[in-house]
């Protein structure tokens, strides 16, 4: 019983320790707070770089790494109050047509950057900031999508000449058609059958009357529900980008909320007000060749200058649903519906433009902050709307289209990125807020503050307690428990988790718990020497023994952790991922790592006794 | 072996505590029942807003400026200093929950213009929250949801990893745990917010380790103990296990008291539930557990030994 671990196995456990000090590291460079700047078509240059430098020097606001990069500039600043002036200033200087926005750059080495080695983001709590909670009103999206029906169906009855003498939506999933005679019905069924395959019918007949109920099944209501989410979060995911936010975090949260979460925003009003915009989507034709100039609009579209005639062939609001598919070639395509009248209007103007480009495009109104002179002279901000529009799609109109369509040609991405696209324009479904907290930047360095000093305070208290009572045991204890800190980290920095107040409790919680499984060693290995074992025999059966005990009762806390992870939302979920990988890294450190050190001091050699505390 | 450790008779003390225990779990549950919880913003929905004062200030002065400025509603206390104030608002049930968003922002401003007014120190907003009616509904229901399953997972789990006996006495003491933790809250009206919620089930998480330890050392010296009692066996693994138990114990209170003292406000509540949880827990670990499992009469007969479980247990 010689306790010595082959060469291969330390020098595997040392590789992993050394991963996990390389990937946590970049936690300990802070960002710098910095000031990005960019041109709606033009690249920004060195001469524009030292114009802004220029400015600031003047100003008398202390800069630093200033460099062109992408086609944008960044500007950093020493604290965040420089920042905020200096975004005045460089607005000043550069005028309309220059974006500046808030933005926090790395400073961790470029070889760190390199393999991806990134940090743990700081949650609103730590750094102060607005949180929404939206929801999407499905009940008006489904209300939208049937009253569409019900003009589709309205038309289609009267040109296949079948009358009806009513035909109205009694709640948002119900249409309800009444009848004179059983064979106006069954005729109308027959063609709905056909034409509406989504609507289930049934048939009522009520007071001599006869009733056809239309409905849509429980599983398109919910195909409608993730279309309509994922449209809406395309919607706020482009406006987020316009409020210039460092770090927005957009995610869906259950089948219908949105949780978006703007660090470092304090003016909220604003942010509402960006947020529930509306944008709009507009179908238009190529500009004949030698049309007049003031007839078009010139957009770029992957690198093509496109004219685009000013006049709309159809609105966004005739759009009835969209999707990306495989045809039967398995190529991939956009699938546009378009309502009854959308659709009439739309086979008259293609009929007559085959073979000419149609042309798609997206606007959205955003807001910016100019500066212009006040009424003393002096310069004063000030918000300003304006409608950025953008070219989605620009294909050739190969037959006459009618109210169902495909925009073929495109690559998978293209597909699925195009018809969300369509889908923000054309059928995000109303949203409200139902939960918004905003916490002040003061309140985010205290919080940060107070996490410290009761990490720093507990660990040491756990640290002393396992020196004090297990000796050298206890340091090896404590070395796995820095590793296990360490491991924690760099995990969390892999999978960029957000750190937030509860997170930072999580992880002290965890490291308190996590000395258990070395508990439960030493005191198996104290019983083991009490027993009679020598102290080698001790060693070895001490982890042995204690091993199924470790493995039982973490798996059964891993068990609560997914129930939180599962069920949880925000600061719950965050605290159960810390949770779990907590879980993973206490038990390979408990039993890795502490067997590994006690192998390499006491193994290999004659032992009288282990300095391990008192035992009888 | 000459020298042994002090044996303390748990078997005969758990079952006086286990009155005790039975009793406290009556008051708890009772106390719910009448005095329900001090629900946070989290659960209640409503509005709350938390300003700064550059100096201390008196709980009734902003009442006061408030009640003036039209807040009849507001409820005003003081949060960790004299210069820290929290005001909740309840839902007004007239206006609906779309508008009572968008007029958060104007809410909020009154409000700070009401307390500058009224105050010649400055005034600060530190936070402003809003959680709509139906936000906090569901999440009541997802946290007793959460509790719900993780006790059947942890049941199911003990059931075939050891037997069912344990796993009711397991799931017993850990209903327990729950219901004094939550039920002290109750009695002492301490604010249960979503932050209390995941510390319970963090409790959970801490509390069913230690009872696993226990019966896992219950079910080794079933297994190798030739002679005792199933009363004496268990008592003589809660005396090999107590010193990691306390110890365990006393390294999570550790750093359980440090948030406590160093944490901050915001934390407290936290950090309240956890103190609580795990000392009921290990209470619980070393005398309820044990004593449920002995009324269920546990034998050995319970926990034959597989064969492959010999093998496992010679040295490599």
């Amino acid at each position: 019983m010689l306790n010595k671990n082959p060469l291969w196995k330390n020098l595997l456990i040392l590789f992993v320790v050394l991963l996990a000090a390389l990937y946590s590291a970049p936690n300990l460079y802070p960002d710098d707070p910095a000031v990005q700047i960019s041109h709606e078509s033009e690249p920004i240059t060195e001469f524009e770089i030292s114009t802004v430098t220029d400015a600031l020097r003047g100003a008398g606001i202390e800069y630093f790494g200033d460099v062109v990069q992408d086609r944008t500039g960044l500007v950093r600043f020493r604290n965040l109050e420089e920042q905020l002036l200096g975004k005045g200033v460089i607005e000043q200087t550069l005028g309309n047509g220059y974006f500046t926005a808030l933005n926090l750059a790395p400073t961790t080495p470029g070889w760190m950057q390199a393999i991806n080695a990134g940090k743990m983001s700081l949650g609103l709590d730590l750094q102060g900031g607005v949180h929404f909670l939206m929801e999407v009103d499905m009940e008006a999206a489904l209300t939208r999508r049937m009253e569409n029906n019900i003009s589709n169906i309205r038309q289609m009855l009267r040109e296949e000449r079948i009358r009806s003498r009513a035909l109205n939506l009694v709640d948002s999933n119900h249409i309800e058609i009444r009848f004179d005679d059983e064979e106006s019905r069954s005729a109308a069924r027959a063609l709905l059958r056909e034409n509406f395959a989504e609507l289930q019918n049934l048939n009522r007949e009520t007071g001599g009357d006869f009733f056809l109920d239309l409905s849509l099944s429980e599983l398109d209501i919910q195909q409608m529900e993730r279309d309509t989410i994922a449209a809406n979060k395309t919607t706020i995911l482009n406006r987020v980008d316009s409020l210039g936010v460092s770090e927005p975090v957009v995610q869906q949260q259950g089948s219908n909320r949105i949780v978006v979460e703007l660090p470092g925003v304090q003016d909220t009003a604003q942010a509402k007000r960006i947020l529930q915009r509306i944008a709009t989507l507009q179908f238009h034709l190529e500009a004949a060749p030698g049309s007049p100039t003031n007839s078009y609009t010139t957009y770029e579209y992957q690198g093509m200058m496109i004219n685009v005639n000013n006049d709309v062939i159809l609105q966004g609001d005739r759009v009835s649903n969209v999707r990306s598919a495989l045809d039967q070639q398995g190529l991939p395509q956009v699938v546009i519906n378009l309502d009854a009248q959308g659709g009439e209007q739309f086979s008259r103007v293609t009929r007559e433009n085959i073979g000419n480009p149609m042309d798609i495009i997206l606007s959205e109104t955003k807001t910016r902050t100019v500066t212009v002179p006040g009424e003393n002279g002096a310069m004063v901000e000030q918000q300003e709307t304006y409608e950025e529009k953008r070219l989605i799609s620009h294909a050739v109109i190969r037959a006459a289209l009618g109210r169902e369509f495909v925009i073929t040609g495109l690559s998978t991405t293209e597909a699925n990125e195009l018809s969300l696209l369509i889908r923000s324009g054309a059928l995000a479904a109303p949203m409200y807020f139902v939960e918004e907290r905003t916490l002040g930047p003061s309140m985010g360095a205290e919080n940060i503050e107070q996490g410290k000093r009761a990490t720093y305070l507990g660990v040491g208290l756990v640290v002393l307690f396992m020196m004090f009572y297990y000796k050298l045991f206890g340091v090896f204890a404590n070395i796995a428990l820095a590793v296990n800190l360490l491991m924690l980290i760099a995990i969390m920095s892999i999978i960029s988790a957000t750190l937030t107040l509860p997170g930072i409790f999580g992880i002290v919680l965890i490291l308190g718990m996590a000395v258990d499984a070395n508990v439960l060693i030493f005191t198996r290995i104290r019983e083991e020497l009490t027993a009679g074992l020598s102290p080698q025999s001790a060693i070895s059966a001490g982890f042995d023994r204690a091993f199924g005990t470790i493995m039982d009762a973490n798996l059964t806390t891993l068990l609560v952790g997914i129930v939180l992870f599962s069920i949880g939302t925000g600061p719950v979920k965050g605290f159960a991922v810390t949770l779990m990988i907590g879980i993973f890294t206490s038990v390979w450190t408990a039993i890795v790592v502490t067997r590994a050190l006690v192998n390499l001091y006491y193994g290999g050699r004659q032992v009288k006794s282990l300095w391990i505390g008192n035992y009888i | 072996m000459a020298i042994t450790l002090r044996q303390f008779d748990f078997i005969g003390t758990g079952r006086k505590l286990s009155v005790v225990s039975a009793v406290l779990v009556v008051i708890s549950l009772g106390s719910l029942l009448f005095n329900s919880l001090e629900f946070g913003l989290d659960f209640t929905s409503g509005t709350l807003v938390e300003v700064g004062y550059s100096d201390s200030v008196e709980v009734a002065t902003v009442s006061a400026a408030l009640e003036e400025a039209g807040f009849e509603n507001a409820q005003v206390v003081a949060f960790g200093s004299d210069q820290e104030i929290l005001i909740r608002m309840p839902v007004d049930e007239t206006v609906s929950e779309v508008e009572m968003a968008s007029q958060l922002e104007v809410l909020g401003e009154n409000v700070m213009t009401a307390l500058q007014a009224a105050s010649s120190a400055d005034v600060e907003l530190r936070r402003l929250e809003f959680v709509g009616p139906r936000v906090g509904e569901e999440l009541a229901e997802s946290g007793g949801m959460g509790i719900l399953v993780s006790l059947g997972m942890i049941m199911l789990y003990v059931a075939v990893r050891f037997q069912i006996k344990f796993a009711v006495a397991s799931v017993v003491a850990l209903i327990h745990d729950v219901i004094l933790t939550v039920g002290v809250f109750s009695i002492f009206r301490l604010e249960f917010d979503l932050t209390v919620l995941a510390a319970v089930l963090a409790v959970i998480g801490y509390s069913v380790n230690d009872k696993i330890v226990v019966f896992d050392r219950v079910r080794e010296n079933f297994r190798i103990m030739r002679k005792g009692t199933p009363a004496e066996l268990i008592n003589a693994s809660l005396n090999q296990t107590l010193s990691r138990t306390t110890i365990t114990a006393g390294t999570t209170l550790l750093v359980v008291i440090a948030m406590l003292v160093a944490g901050g406000d915001s934390i407290r509540g936290f950090a309240t539930a956890l103190c609580l949880g795990i000392s009921i827990g290990t209470y619980s670990s070393i005398y309820i557990g044990t004593t449920v499992a002995l009324m269920l009469k546990v034998s050995k007969e319970d926990l034959i030994v597989p064969p492959k479980e010999g093998a496992a247990d010679s040295m490599p």
